[in-house]
């Protein structure tokens, strides 16, 4: 297979088969919790899209020349879970004196990030799959990209939900649930692709 | 009865799942069984005692700036001791949770229960309040996971539940991702209608 399409399958994987949200359930307080308005659900995806994939690059450096050349393997949650912490908190700083119209759009949602259980989930999952260093930084921006993407749509669906009529003990956090499992069983058919 | 109060507003009246809406991600991942809602639900609870009952003692050392990331050590610490014992004598359960047991660390009931009870009560009421809402969690965990094992496969615990011809062609969804969702939301539901009708 060539290095294309390999990116191409990685990508298609991360984004429509195992979608994180959908099929992995990770991620899913910001999913019901942010998707009230498109524009607030687009800054949380493309703040989730940037710390997946930073924290991808980080932990798999991390785990390859800190963990395993000294045998401390076991250490792997406390040391990804203080290195994401640690990342947020950076990037949030950085972004405040580079790009302050960036921080003013992105910067209630970062915060929130580093108990996303995507983020920590993704830098796990990249361990346990083998993936090489190129293939863990793909695979961060793949994930956070499939996150946004669902989380964007749900967004949509919702603000037209505010005007249909939904029985009253459905209304908010029930009924989102209900839609969330329509999308998951129809992105379940992406599960029939074959490379 | 001040102490009673703490330890059971976790089951019905503050219950973490339904009522707050916290810990959503194990909720739906592991609970496609009751044996997996079983063994995340205690893994949790250990978590959350222990770490209350840490909080709660070294509350008044940490410094109020710094007190999250102290938190998430104290957790993190915790989630590692129960990821290695269960591994050493519940492998099979281990397996079947995977991912979820180090994602206990980012469960927020924990984080929350952390920040909003432990670090401002004493060890006691902070250890019943953890038991409490830890078995609140396990609780919520039983009942979606009862559901959709008895849906989903016809049985319960194991055990055929369902008549044969049931088993034999289950209503597969409801084990499958879209089932949890479309089941949380009912049930989300069913619960704010019998609390408006009080």
């Amino acid at each position: 297979m060539s290095f294309i399409t390999q990116i191409f399958t990685l990508a298609v994987f991360a984004i429509f088969v195992n979608n994180f949200v959908l099929s992995k359930f990770l991620g899913l307080c910001p999913y019901i919790g942010v998707s009230k308005k498109i524009d607030s659900a687009v800054g949380m995806g493309m703040a989730v899209i940037f710390v997946m994939t930073m924290a991808s690059t980080f932990t798999w450096l991390i785990q390859e020349y800190l963990l395993v050349p000294n045998h401390l393997e076991y250490l792997q949650t406390i040391a990804f879970i203080l290195t994401i912490a640690s990342l947020v908190q950076l990037v949030e700083m950085v972004i405040q004196k580079t790009a302050p119209s960036l921080y003013k759009a992105l910067g209630v949602f970062l915060p929130l990030i580093t108990t996303n259980c995507a983020v920590l989930g993704v830098s796990i999952l990249n361990i346990q799959e083998n993936y090489n260093f190129l293939g863990a930084i793909l695979n961060g921006l793949f994930s956070g990209l499939g996150f946004t993407l669902v989380l964007v749509l749900m967004a949509g669906l919702r603000e037209r939900l505010e005007k249909s009529e939904v029985p009253e003990a459905m209304k908010g956090m029930p009924i989102a649930f209900v839609i969330a499992g329509c999308m998951a069983l129809a992105f379940l058919g992406f599960s029939g692709l074959n490379f | 009865m001040n102490l009673w109060k703490e330890f059971t507003k976790g089951f019905i009246k503050e219950n973490p799942v339904f009522i707050m809406a916290l810990g959503l991600c194990p909720t739906l991942a592991v609970t496609s069984s009751v044996e997996n809602a079983i063994g995340m639900g205690l893994a949790a609870t250990f978590v959350l005692t222990c770490s209350n009952i840490i909080i709660s003692l070294v509350k008044d050392l940490i410094p109020s700036k710094i007190r999250i990331p102290c938190f998430i050590v104290v957790i993190a610490s915790f989630v590692t001791i129960v990821d290695l014992v269960m591994n050493a004598y519940t492998p099979e359960i281990h397996k079947s949770l995977g991912l979820f047991i180090p994602l206990i660390v980012v469960n927020c009931i924990i984080l929350g229960r952390a920040e909003a009870f432990a670090s401002k009560n004493k060890v006691l009421p902070s250890i019943l309040d953890g038991l409490g809402m830890g078995l609140g969690f396990t609780l919520a965990l039983v009942v979606i996971g009862s559901i959709r094992e008895v849906l989903g496969a016809g049985q319960w615990l194991g055990m055929n539940v369902m008549p044969m011809a049931y088993i034999k062609s289950p209503m597969l969804v409801a084990i499958l991702a879209p089932g949890a969702f479309i089941i949380m939301g009912l049930l989300m539901g069913l619960i704010k209608l019998v609390n408006k009708g009080k």
